[in-house]
């Protein structure tokens, strides 16, 4: 669809999130050399305000909501809501990196900068509703997020991340890549409503071609998702990378990528969901079964937490094979209750890790509460959630995935994953025992005292998680009303 | 806000309120815990004299909309069971913070804040009355045991806890697909919808639906009874628990299963619970048997009361699936009983592991010689768990029976074996314990009771008095809750009819 000469200042307002964080971010990137060191937590400061008023401006955006740009964005409810998630996300990443950069000697503006240029490609994958645009939305954020996983360069492990994320994530672009030109072959578009149109109307293209197109893109989305049997990147990266890098691997990249398989598979595909149904089925149950046998076996906190992030992503997988509305909806709350307690027991992780994250063995929690018993009490409130007990943001989104599930009639998807989430109960239940059942080990005895940052970065995520588990309506009745997609 | 949603949110609040005490001063936390749960338990006492004994429907209901989408109520109201089974957790929680007075020494203040968001789950437990309402604080009433267990108790408690987490987690996760899915066809949680939705024919579960469902929901209640063979967490659970831990397990939370069961799979699913019932009561019996027979080989007291619990609570099940009334009251009143006895026992055992920090019976010895106050409050208290006449067990056990016997002989007469074999295990540990020879470790370690304990002891002994000598006061509340049950089961029973005639004739036999 041709761009209609120059764009509206109604456009604008529908893109301001992602203009306000590329300005902030290219201004962080000149101030780094203006700027002493000494005052580097400025840059912390500047980046957590350019997010906020990158979500005032979503918000201001979705007061105006409708096509930008001729139609290369879709400003609606779905779009804002992600857009708003990793936003959120984003500010909870610079709330733990405060400390963290300062510990590893590492303050510098590029971390930042990246991080607002990552949320940025995001929320422009959040809102695009052509291919192209999906596209560059993914490398954006991708490109970003490689550089961020290796960001400590001195460090092997982050380096062996970074390049292995890089090598790894291409090859996952080049496949959506060529899915997108496969389907603009075949359909001649590649505005996600045409092609439906074109794949319903009478001159619709050999299935197969189709088919191929939306297996390919298939494969590129579930590698950016971690999903089975794509996911061998995730624990190497996240154990790897920075934590704070990890907490937003683990929830920002994840909530776009979730939200473009939406958009793509709920609209320009739902005409062919016979097809594509029973493979998100399969990948569900792999990703989930997987994630979670494979945690089981884990020592390192943070390849377990890669793990369990895998078999969440075989959770909202199940709601996309619910292949409703509601599923749709289901996985909109699922993901943002995710975002807290995920990004929330990153931020502990990277608490504890020590200069340098020697301690990311699980023994390191070891008399945590005895220590530090609100830092216990916050990640006590994500693992809960993470297990799916009620009163936490996690219950109820699984809840809903599998009544969502359910209403679709797909009983032992259902019941093989609720049992499944039975047994990822014993690796999170492994870190309460540590922090509350032992006497206190040496990583304990060497943490130091919560910063004020750190301690928003552990609260606002524990409130978050228990605002949605006691007050799901709000959100979940926002999910709700957005979930049908334009098509 | 009427007195039942006050019972509910007393504990919570104390709760809260017990997280910002100083961590420096555990006697504030002591008093705190102590002050609000006694309030707890006045307030639950203001629910029996309000509560209309006459009447068998729902009690106290109050139901506001929690979440539009799915139609999610807090939804709360009490009958004549769930109404004292309220009343025992609140009297519970007092003694249990008694009990652990001294005895918790490290994280106290954790301790007792625990203890109330315990309490907290398991009054809601008895009183939600919206199946996702129920599950929250199903699941929720987990997590504090949880920390109880694993924080505060002896050598393998962490694997204890685990255990006991895992076992209730697998089995209500099949107890949620069916929730859910009861959702899915008839758009509404409300348990008293649902049922309407039954009896007035809108909602029709075909046979092998109803049977899967029943079967969801049966072995997660089944898991916390725990019904044979699902009963190994609990051995695991019980030893390594501290006292109040056990007690509150033991007399509350072993309850949950039971009443659930009774309150949700008979009503919701007759056809399916009629079915599946000589199943179910062989396994009770051999859990009754087999529960005896491990009770009186245990070398550790705890582990003892633990297998004895099994016995007994395959009582209640036995008794819930005879279909009657009088093994349905019989059912209700033995949980009660089994509540009252075994945290006595619990509590007794208890008190002999402060003073000699041992739970091997063969460490004991002569403790009636050094302890004479002690050892009788332990008498009466293993007397009632035996059955002896005047004391409760014997009411419950008997209906129990009663019923069985006339729903099928065979089955009265395996299950007394169970109450010979209670006599056996629990007299013979009485024998070793508290007669024979004083040695000298016990001597010097064995005061008699203290002020704080007897606080502790008496309620329960009383209770064990009241409930055996005049039951009147108690069962028909139950019963006529039953009676609703008995009424909800017989939708599309056809077979009920001719099985009457035949029963009779087997008892004639047997006579």
């Amino acid at each position: 669809m041709p761009v209609s000469s120059f764009a509206s200042s109604l456009d604008m307002a529908r893109f301001l999130p992602e203009l306000i964080l590329t300005i902030a971010g290219t201004l962080l990137m000149v101030l780094d050399p203006v700027i002493h060191k000494r005052s580097s937590s400025l840059f912390g400061h500047l980046s957590i305000l350019a997010l906020l008023a990158g979500i005032g401006g979503a918000l201001y955006g979705y007061a105006h909501r409708g096509p930008a740009f001729g139609g290369l964005l879709m400003v609606d409810g779905f779009a804002t809501f992600f857009t708003v998630l990793v936003m959120v996300v984003g500010i909870l990443t610079v709330l733990p990196s405060y400390k963290f950069l300062q510990r590893e000697d590492a303050e510098t503006s590029e971390f930042h900068a990246l991080l607002l240029f990552s949320v940025a490609g995001q929320c422009i994958m959040a809102s695009a509703n052509e291919l192209i645009v999906i596209f560059i939305g993914l490398e954006i954020s991708s490109i970003a997020s490689y550089v961020m996983a290796g960001y400590l360069r001195d460090d092997k492990r982050a380096n062996e991340a970074a390049l292995k994320y890089f090598l790894l994530g291409s090859f996952a672009t080049a496949f959506f890549l060529y899915g997108v030109a496969l389907i603009y072959g075949a359909t001649g578009t590649i505005n996600l409503s045409a092609v439906r149109a074109v794949i319903l109307g009478p001159n619709a293209p050999a299935p197969v071609f189709i088919g191929v197109a939306a297996a390919i893109m298939f494969v590129g989305l579930a590698f950016k998702v971690s999903a089975a049997p794509f996911q061998i990147w995730a624990p190497d990266v996240y154990q790897g990378a920075p934590t704070p890098v990890s907490a937003f691997l683990s929830a920002g990249p994840k909530a776009a990528a979730f939200a473009v398989f939406l958009r793509i598979f709920m609209t320009a595909f739902e005409p062919i969901a016979g097809g594509w149904v029973p493979l998100v089925w399969i990948c569900a149950l792999l990703s989930m079964t997987v994630g979670n046998f494979a945690a089981l076996l884990q020592t390192n906190v943070k390849r377990m937490l890669a793990y369990s992030s895998i078999a969440h992503a075989g959770y909202v997988l199940v709601a996309l094979t619910a292949q409703s509305e509601v599923g749709t909806a289901a996985a909109m709350f699922y993901l943002a209750g995710y975002a807290f307690m995920n990004v929330g027991a990153f931020a502990v992780v990277s608490h504890l890790s020590g200069r340098g994250e020697k301690y990311q063995d699980i023994e390191s929690f070891k008399g945590l509460a005895q220590k530090q018993p609100l830092t216990a009490a916050m990640l006590t409130i994500f693992l809960l959630s993470l297990i799916g007990v009620p009163l936490t943001g996690g219950f109820f989104g699984k809840f809903y995935i599998f009544k969502a599930a359910l209403e679709s009639h797909l009983v032992w998807l259902t019941v093989l994953g609720l049992l499944n989430s039975a047994v990822a109960a014993y690796y999170y239940l492994r870190i309460l025992v540590m922090m509350y059942m032992h006497e206190p080990g040496e990583a304990v005895r060497d943490i130091e005292p919560l910063t004020p940052s750190l301690g928003l970065a552990l609260i606002l995520p524990a409130i978050g998680t228990l605002f949605l588990g006691i007050f799901p309506g709000w959100v979940l009745d926002f999910a709700g009303k957005s979930s049908n997609l334009l098509k | 806000m009427n007195l039942l949603t006050v019972v509910l949110a007393l504990p919570l609040a104390s709760f809260l309120i017990a997280l910002l005490l100083p961590r420096s001063s555990p006697q504030a936390s002591r008093m705190w815990a102590l002050v609000s749960s006694v309030a707890t338990f006045a307030a639950s006492l203001g629910l029996l004299a309000w509560f209309d004994r006459g009447f068998a429907g729902e009690q106290f209901l109050l139901d506001v909309p929690w979440v539009t989408s799915p139609n999610i109520h807090f939804a709360i109201s009490a009958n004549g069971i769930s109404l004292w089974l309220v009343i025992l957790s609140t009297l519970l929680t007092p003694l249990c913070v008694l009990i652990s007075w001294n005895s918790i020494q490290a994280r106290v203040k954790e301790f007792f804040a625990f203890l109330l968001l315990l309490e907290f789950g398991l009054v809601g437990v008895f009183i939600a009355q919206d199946l996702f309402l129920f599950f929250v604080f199903w699941e929720f009433s987990l997590v504090p045991m949880y920390f109880l267990i694993g924080i505060w108790g002896h050598e393998r408690r962490i694997y204890a806890a685990v255990k006991f987490f895992l076992y209730t987690m697998a089995g209500s996760m099949l107890m949620l697909t069916a929730i859910i899915y009861l959702y899915n066809r008839t758009g509404t949680f409300s348990y008293p919808a649902i049922l309407d939705m039954l009896l007035s024919g809108q909602l029709r579960l075909a046979p092998v639906e109803q049977m899967l469902l029943f079967l969801a929901f049966f072995v997660a209640f089944a898991i916390k009874v725990p019904l044979f063979p699902l009963h190994t967490w609990l051995p695991d659970a019980h030893v390594e628990a501290p006292t109040a831990g056990s007690v509150m397990l033991a007399s509350v939370m072993l309850k949950m299963g039971c009443y659930g069961i009774l309150h949700f799979c008979l009503p919701l699913f007759p056809a399916a619970s009629r079915t599946c019932a000589p199943w179910i009561v062989v396994l009770a019996i051999i859990g009754i048997i087999y529960g005896a027979l491990v009770a009186m080989v245990q070398p550790n007291m705890k582990k003892l009361v633990a297998y004895s619990s099994v016995s007994h609570l395959g009582f209640v099940v036995l008794g819930i699936f005879t279909f009657t009334q009088m093994g349905l009251d019989g059912a209700v009143y033995q949980m009660l009983n089994h509540g009252i006895s075994t945290g006595a026992l619990f509590i007794g055992v208890g008190l002999l592991y402060d003073r000699r920090h041992s739970l091997e019976i063969k460490d004991y010895g002569g403790v009636a010689t050094a302890a004479p106050w002690l050892s009788t409050m332990f008498m009466i208290t293993m007397l009632a768990s035996i059955g002896l006449p005047v004391l409760n067990n014997f009411v419950g056990e008997f209906l129990v029976l009663q019923g069985t016997a006339v729903a099928n002989y065979t089955w009265t007469v395996y299950a007394s074996i169970g109450v010979i074999l209670s006599a056996c295990y629990m007299l013979w540990m009485y024998q070793r314990v508290f007669f024979g020879e004083l040695g000298p470790e016990v001597r010097s370690h064995m005061p008699d009771m203290k002020l704080r304990e007897w606080a502790a002891v008496v309620p329960l002994i009383v209770m064990m008095f009241w409930m055996g000598v005049y039951s009147q006061s108690f069962l028909p509340p139950v019963g006529k809750v039953n009676a609703r049950v008995l009424g909800q089961t017989q939708v599309n029973v056809p077979f009920r009819v001719e099985l009457a005639p035949v029963k009779r004739a087997e008892v004639a036999r047997a006579r």
